[in-house]
């Protein structure tokens, strides 16, 4: 007994003298959807992310990936096994806001920095807000707010409004609204991972809509998109990126030109780090980017800038050094709000038959500028 | 009322594209006893041969005629080399081997060919819509599903009660042991029951993915309606299947539409819009109680 507690006793001082050898290097643990629906979206933040850590050249860096599957419980295990037992100093990846709910509250109090690349749940903007939390995506209003606001600036007045009976969906409309001002024709709440809106459709049909918005990520918007051009109502149709990045229109095919939707990244935005990414990424992985990949992009880049004033042991310092988002974002101007969340510029993009004869977005303009998420006032940090 | 007409069609459109899954499950637990989790996964591979044959040959009929044939194909294969072993076992274990091939053919679908949606759209004659009477359009591809639901309804009667291999599955309905004893071939009606069922499901795939998307875990969500079906019309019965479908696509479209405008008249038009499509989703399942309770074996069961 004795004798397998000495053995005991050395394994942890072996243990822990390793520890101390390794301090200087950094440990990201990345927890995203790689499986099951969504996982476009986690593989694109990975790639995206992966290529910036690349092209940095550091080899003090390392960067642990795991698949949640789309599934919280999963998700909130691994966040666990990351913090415990591979002690990472830094969780980034989530796609999904229910995922984020499930993960980041616990993690940051524990004293882990949590950066999202996507997920930008409103209750982690306001009032559980914390310091060790940085959104560098977008807070989920963003999008459909500043569509709103476009959408009036047209000069749009009776635009009908859809979404998904779920949170995210519900927001989506909320922060519709709020920036639209307007009265709107109708909402319209479906089923989620409804796949027929013949009946929506209809009902689209006999409203007296001028416009359209909607809001139905993944394969809801596909479905929705394809029987919508073939149903004969003729409506410009206005959405967020969600349902318009570049794998999913080409899927949704010629249905999804004319479409107009905001996002805070295009692929022909001009600005010298855009270029250069876009064309690594091309490159590296023989795709188009999403803005899921120029997320993932900005999100390293962010965490190699602080990285380089601080260890992210040194906690104050390395948060200091990630609040001035000193890093060339490939969204041209990048500045956290007092919530760490993005306050930046959305833009319009149209869904346009490309060289290849496939949908693509072409950027056309600034929805919004400088917008900032409403719950930062909530936010007590 | 041109809004109801509409409705009424969509719900009837719904009704056919889930009688094409449902009759083939309800035909194979009806002659077999297999409960088959796996259905889903044909209406998968029908979609996806679709998409592919259609995208290399570009001709959306070949490429229907292809998605048949390989869910026939794959459902003959899977019959032969798993589902075989599963007739003589209780209905957990059926279940629970059915379930992994659920799980096989989605790992495997995604392997193949990626988790990215595939692109497969209706031919073009069939694109854009007809005006119906009354000043409202409606979608042609929509109104030629319900055509093929009713031929294929119209097909099973036919096979059912005038061939000679309708005999044979009505007489496998009733007892099994006694027809193998007659010197039919049950091994083989089985297979060819199997691959029917599955043909059924990849043409419901193949048609339906032209006018949604062609993803893996397409099949799911509509398998869970087809079992709501044949509990509805009674497990085994193909006219249970029939009448179960359309009312259940009835049923569920016309709630859809009309229960959030019902709510609207005593709340504002976002609650209203909230409550009426949570209560929406509910409404089939709760038709489905309402039935069982007055008729546990459902409207039609076989072997009454």
């Amino acid at each position: 007994m004795k004798k397998l507690a000495n053995v005991g006793l050395g394994l942890l001082m072996t243990a822990s003298m390793m520890a101390a050898a390794q301090a200087e290097e950094v440990k990201i643990g990345m927890i995203t959807t790689l499986s099951g629906g969504g996982s476009h979206l986690g593989v694109d933040v990975r790639d995206g992310f992966m290529l910036a850590i690349e092209q940095a050249g550091r080899d003090d860096i390392e960067v642990l990936i795991q698949d949640d599957g789309n599934r919280p419980d999963l998700a909130r295990s691994l966040a666990n096994e990351f913090m415990q037992r591979d002690e990472v100093d830094i969780l980034t990846g989530i796609i999904f806001s229910n995922l984020a709910m499930a993960v980041v509250p616990a993690a940051v109090r524990q004293g882990t920095f949590y950066l999202s690349p996507n997920a930008g749940p409103s209750d982690l903007a306001g009032r559980m807000c914390h310091e060790n939390y940085f959104n560098v995506a977008y807070q989920n209003d963003n999008l459909h707010g500043a569509m709103g606001a476009y959408m009036r600036e047209q000069g749009f007045e009776k635009p009908i409004i859809l979404a998904p009976n779920y949170p995210a969906g519900t927001d989506a409309l909320a922060g519709f609204k709020h920036l639209y001002e307007g009265e709107v024709a109708d909402e319209i709440y479906t089923q989620m991972g409804q796949t027929d809106y013949a009946a929506e459709i209809a009902q689209i049909r006999s409203s007296d809509a001028d416009s359209l918005f909607f809001f139905l990520p993944g394969g809801m918007g596909i479905s929705f998109m394809k029987q919508w051009q073939n149903s004969g109502v003729d409506l410009p149709v206005f959405g967020a990126a969600f349902s318009f990045d570049e794998i999913i229109i080409k899927a949704v095919g010629s249905a999804a030109i004319g479409a107009m939707n905001t996002s805070l990244w295009a692929y022909d935005l001009d600005n010298e780090a855009n270029h250069a990414f876009v064309e690594a990424f091309r490159g590296t992985y023989g795709r188009t980017p999403t803005l899921y990949a120029a997320q993932g992009y900005d999100t390293a880049n962010l965490i190699l800038s602080a990285l380089e004033k601080a260890h992210p042991d040194d906690q104050d310092t390395f948060r200091e050094a990630l609040r001035e988002a000193d890093f060339d974002s490939v969204r041209g101007e990048f500045r956290f709000g007092p919530n760490q969340h993005p306050i930046q510029d959305i833009y319009v993009r149209e869904v346009v038959e490309g060289d290849d004869g496939e949908p693509t977005n072409r950027l056309v303009g600034i929805a919004i500028e400088d917008i900032q998420d409403v719950y930062h006032t909530q936010c007590e940090m | 009322m041109t809004l109801f007409i509409e409705q009424l069609i969509n719900g009837l459109q719904l009704g056919t594209m889930l009688f094409l899954m449902a009759s083939g499950l309800t035909l194979i637990f009806g002659v077999m006893g297999l409960i088959n989790l796996a259905h889903g996964s044909f209406y998968m591979v029908g979609a996806y041969a679709t998409a592919l044959v259609s995208a290399a040959t570009g001709s959306f009929l070949i490429g229907l005629a292809a998605g048949i044939a390989a869910a026939a194909a794959v459902g003959a294969l899977v019959e032969l080399i798993v589902i075989r072993r599963l007739y003589h076992r209780p209905h957990l274990d059926q279940v629970l081997a059915t379930f992994a091939l659920i799980l096989i053919f989605s790992e495997g679908t995604r392997w193949l060919f990626g988790s990215s949606p595939l692109w497969l759209n209706a031919p073009a004659a069939l694109s854009g819509s007809i005006a119906l009477p009354g000043g409202s359009r409606y979608p042609i591809y929509r109104l030629v599903i319900i055509a093929v639901g009713i031929m294929v309804a119209v097909g099973m009667y036919w096979l059912i009660s005038r061939t000679r291999l309708g005999m044979r599955i009505r007489a496998g309905e009733s007892d099994r042991e006694m027809i193998g004893a007659l010197g039919v071939n049950i091994a083989r009606l089985y297979t060819l029951v199997f691959a029917m069922g599955a043909a059924l499901a990849g043409l419901a795939g193949a048609m339906v993915g032209a006018l949604q998307s062609v993803q893996v875990g397409m099949g799911e969500p509509v398998l869970i309606l087809a079992f709501v079906v044949i509990v509805i019309g009674g497990i085994g019965s193909i006219k249970g299947a029939l009448y179960g479908a359309i009312l259940v696509g009835v049923v569920d479209t016309l709630g859809r539409v009309f229960l959030p405008l019902f709510f609207r008249q005593f709340m504002t038009s976002s609650e209203a819009a909230g409550v009426g499509s949570a209560l929406a989703a509910m409404l089939i399942y709760i038709l489905m109680a309402l039935i069982l309770a007055f008729k546990p074996k459902g409207l039609f069961a076989a072997n009454d």
